[in-house]
């Protein structure tokens, strides 16, 4: 017994002892991650002397065990624990003490940024002719240019055809347009559909950006008497070489109702595609060719079958795809 | 007409230089009056030349500047090879005196006037905005401690009012900055305006003009200030200035308004079809290059956006001088004997490059980094930031043409000087390295458990932390960094891998001597930098300036700045009129820097101690983004 005895410690001790390591061991498995995290708890009831006691007191009987190394989702379970214990905003912190939005005091009202500025800008996107051998062949722009500043500018869109001395799908936008997110412009305003046809006017609304994966995107409602219509163009660069680009390019317009003037039908009424190969020979000067598909689809194309030649409006039936050259450019 | 007016300041001819170089009875005559000067100078040198009340300081005597020099550490042996070398490009009517000689008293300007005015650069006529017709404007050599006296005349014919920011003079009255808005209302043209302030620091630094994009057009010189004492730096031999930068012909309002239309405008080297087997190589097979490019497309953003403006319209240039030009076919040169100790001058007066800096085959001492003296440090390679200055040292080993080599970050172009023992011996063109490609780290999205932590800081008398949180997603800001890292270790993109070379990273600055008085902070500020490239709107905590009030601080305090750098690119911010003490582990022997490179994904940490009272810019050194909006008061008071 006596031997035994002596090379045991006490079992007090042994049980102190246990309850120390056990309590070391809590200490580095749950260590906070932070600094803070000290201050934090000084302000709660038990400070962290009081924990340790506690936790030593509940600890005292425990069997000694190394802790588990932790992976998978028990460590995901400590972290997200750990997450939940600090606490996100320490309590010294002021939000937007420093840095607040109250006016600067500019000697003469002088700027000395430029971050005002206004901004006028152009962009030709399709100024082309499209061509079948033996068939008609007609010249079409599609183009819109804004003045204003980085949030709020002034916008006009503009297309059509051109063929023969009559133009033909003209539609005119006079927008408004706000930035409202990184890449998202909320615009508003007026569509005119002019051309040698017969006129209608449209209230607008709708979003131009760059979506997710860098596809320009263009999505807008539009309304009057008649109906609705909705129109959606999309179109995406590939670069080929540094220079040398890859364009597909889609147009959908959707009408609520026939216009037999106007050659669209209800649903979807016409389709404008084009596969276009651009060279920048400089950014604002890029010439390109390429294939381009135009048609109406659906109703409107039986429409077009039965009225079209009546009211001397262009069916655009059997020269749906033709070759296209063009010039893409900006200022 | 300008020929005139500078005759009349007093800035004229400099003959006695182009006689040194050509001796004729004249210039002997030329050196016995030195001679004579600098006895003069040795007997004047006992009467306190900055004892002179305002205007008279600066027009001391030849032989008042000679004794200031002896004095000043760069003490000359008299065997007239002491060249200091600046400039390049002079208005047609303006006479050569690009070469200053520290042998002989030097004198600066004392009145800087600001034209818009003809100049030739690779052969072409250009107009460029001047200061007393050069590019760059000439060389400000004083002396610390001297009252400084300078008029500034804004011509007639400047399209638009002008000013002079004394950029790195971080002591100076808030009113002398010369920051439109915040410390003056700018000069108009055909008015003046008069800068008097002392002469704070010794140390390299510049000066440009503030208003608008003007100093793109041309409008950046040297300053040189001597130290009052002993210099804390060993005598070298010979000394050159070389003034970093770019030219395009390509005018400001233009290049906002390409970049706003299209952000990519003169990025011509983005990845396209023909680059996926290289990709598929870099980052480690056509998994993961798919997986990058999605990435990439999913986040709006290019990989290869490196720079703004890239060398498709720039020519870069040292001292004005293009490489392969007409005009400079043979680029700057500098003369050396071998042994000696040649000390080079670097200022980054570029507008948007971050310039690569090497000497292949010859090692560099840096000995100052933005004026203030660090502890030397030898390497091959450093990074030099819009804005920065850093001064070194090298000995040549060999008897032969050495060049100096400048590329900017994305590689586009080079600018290259020659470190020659003959004036008539080039040196060979280096290849340029890679082009570095942006990955996760500047995304500031390695996994937490990857990332290195942020190394600790003394915050023992932190009472409080103004931290907005993650700045919002809204039209000024496209992303914000998730896991942003310290990446004072870090060299930099595109130098990170070539281990054959010694490269600068900011943890290699160790500042000389311990700032005086550096106390703990008591508060820190977060500071977010953010932008939309693909509306090229840029700003701190997703607002621009002119939709921000000013950071507050209170005089006397010292704040630490946290700042972190959502955007995929460097931003070198510069502070007016207060010391950045960069934290990068050294301690109280932290650097003090006017401008720091805060690298793309990353946080840094400087302290800043707020005595100078007045309203102070913290700003994008990167001119066009400074203007587009990351730019901000801080006000002392």
């Amino acid at each position: 017994m006596a031997p035994l005895a002596s090379a045991q410690p006490a079992p007090q001790a042994a049980k102190a002892g246990a309850a120390k390591a056990a309590a070391s061991v809590v200490e580095a498995t749950l260590k906070p991650p932070h600094h803070y995290v000290t201050a934090h708890m000084k302000a709660h009831a038990l400070s962290m002397a009081q924990m340790r006691q506690q936790n030593q007191e509940a600890m005292a009987g425990w069997p000694i065990m190394p802790a588990p190394p932790l992976h998978g989702p028990a460590l995901q379970r400590q972290r997200r624990l750990l997450r939940a214990w600090t606490p996100r905003k320490p309590p010294r912190v002021v939000h937007r003490a420093a840095d607040a939005k109250a006016p600067i005091p500019l000697i003469d009202g002088v700027q000395p940024v430029l971050d005002r500025g206004r901004w006028f800008h152009a962009l030709l996107e399709q100024l082309e002719g499209r061509y079948l051998p033996g068939r008609n062949t007609d010249f079409r722009w599609e183009g819109q240019m804004w003045y204003g500043t980085d949030i709020n500018k002034f916008m006009v869109k503009s297309e059509g055809t051109w063929a023969k001395g009559v133009v033909d799908g003209g539609i005119q936008q006079f927008l408004y347009s706000r930035a409202i997110s990184p890449y998202w412009d909320f615009q508003t305003g007026i569509r005119a559909d002019l051309d040698s046809g017969p006129a209608d006017i449209w209230g607008a609304v709708g979003v131009q950006g760059l979506s997710l994966y860098e596809f320009e995107l263009q999505a807008t409602g539009y309304f009057n008497a008649t109906g609705v219509a909705a129109r959606l163009e999309a179109s995406y660069d590939i670069l080929i070489t540094k220079r040398l680009f890859l364009q597909p390019e889609v147009e959908l317009n959707f009408y609520s109702q026939d216009n037999i003037k106007r050659g669209y039908g209800r649903g979807l009424s016409d389709i404008d595609g084009g596969l276009r190969l651009r060279y920048e020979f400089w950014r604002k000067f890029a010439p390109y060719i390429g294939v381009t598909y135009e048609g109406p689809v659906g109703h409107a194309a039986w429409l077009r079958r039965h009225y079209g030649k009546a009211r001397r409006i262009d069916t655009g039936l059997g020269k749906n795809l033709r070759f296209t050259f063009g010039l893409r450019t900006w200022f | 007409m300008i020929e005139g007016r500078m005759l009349e300041t007093g800035l004229q001819p400099l003959a006695f230089v182009s006689a040194l170089k050509n001796p004729t009875p004249s210039s002997v005559l030329w050196r016995a009056v030195a001679a004579t000067l600098v006895v003069c100078g040795a007997v004047l040198a006992t009467t306190p030349a900055q004892g002179a009340t305002d205007t008279g300081s600066h027009r001391m005597s030849h032989g008042q500047r000679r004794a200031s020099l002896g004095a000043s550490g760069f003490k000359v042996t008299g065997h007239g090879r002491h060249l200091l070398r600046t400039g390049g490009i002079k208005g047609p009517y303006l006479p050569d005196a690009t070469r200053y000689d520290l042998t002989m008293p030097y004198r600066s300007p004392t009145v800087l006037d600001v034209t818009a005015q003809k100049f030739t650069l690779d052969g072409k006529t250009r107009v460029a905005l001047l200061i007393n017709g050069r590019m760059p404007a000439p060389l400000l050599r004083w002396r610390e401690g001297d009252d400084v006296t300078i008029t500034v005349n804004c011509h007639d014919d400047m399209p638009m009012p002008t000013s002079i920011h004394w950029h790195g003079l971080q002591d100076i009255p808030s009113n002398q900055d010369g920051t439109p808005g915040l410390s003056f209302a700018g000069i108009k043209p055909g008015e003046s305006f008069t800068y008097h302030f002392k002469v704070p620091q010794a140390g390299t630094y510049w000066y440009h003009s503030q208003t608008g994009a003007e100093m793109a057009r041309g409008m950046y010189g040297p300053i040189i200030v001597d130290p009052k004492g002993p210099s804390p730096y060993p005598k070298a031999q010979r000394d050159y200035v070389l003034v970093l930068s770019g030219w395009t012909d390509v005018i400001p309002r233009e290049l906002i308004s390409n970049v706003k239309m299209y952000d990519d405008y003169y990025d011509f080297d983005q990845r396209s079809f023909t680059t996926i087997p290289e990709e598929i190589k870099t980052e480690g097979g056509f998994w993961n290059a798919l997986q990058s490019r999605l990435l990439w497309s999913r986040l709006r953003m290019t990989a290869t956006d490196i720079a703004d403006v890239t060398g498709e319209v720039y020519s870069y240039i040292i001292n004005g001088i293009a490489h392969g030009s007409k005009a400079g076919a043979d680029g700057w040169t500098g003369i050396f004997s071998k042994g000696e100790r040649v000390r080079l001058h670097f200022v980054n007066a570029g507008g948007m490059s971050l310039f690569d800096v090497r000497i292949p085959g010859c090692a560099m001492t840096l000995i100052e980094a933005d004026g203030r003296p660090i502890q030397p440090v030898t390497v091959d390679e450093f990074r030099i930031a819009p804005g920065e200055t850093y001064v070194v040292d090298v000995t040549p080993p060999e008897e032969r043409p050495y060049p100096v080599f400048i590329q900017p970050e994305d590689r586009s172009g080079y600018a290259i000087g020659s470190l020659t023992p003959r004036a008539t011996w080039r040196a060979p063109v280096p290849p340029l390295d890679e082009r570095p490609t942006r990955t996760l780290v500047d995304l500031g999205r390695l996994p937490p458990g990857e990332r290195a932590p942020l190394p600790p800081v003394d915050d023992s008398a932190l009472a409080e932390i103004d931290d907005p949180g993650p700045p919002p997603l809204n039209a000024d800001n496209q992303y914000v960094a998730p896991h942003p890292t310290d990446r004072t270790d870090d060299p930099g993109d595109g130098l990170r891998h070539v281990p054959e070379r010694r490269i600068l990273n900011y943890t290699m600055l160790k500042a000389r001597f311990p700032a005086p008085g550096q106390k703990p902070p008591t508060r820190e500020i977060v500071l977010h930098l953010t932008g939309n490239l693909e509306r090229y709107i840029w700003g701190f905590n997703s607002r621009k300036f002119s939709d921000s009030g000013p950071i507050k601080l209170k005089q006397g305090e010292v704040v630490r700045f946290k700042v972190i750098n959502d955007t995929i690119m460097e931003q070198p911010l510069h502070l007016h009129g207060l010391w950045m003490q960069l934290e990068n582990g050294q301690g109280p022997y932290r650097p003090l820097k006017h401008t720091i490179i805060v690298q793309p994904g990353a946080v840094a940490r400087f302290v800043v101690q707020a005595d100078n009272p007045g309203l102070w810019a913290l700003q994008c050194q990167l001119i066009y983004r400074g203007l587009m909006g990351m730019f901000r008061a801080i006000e002392v008071k």
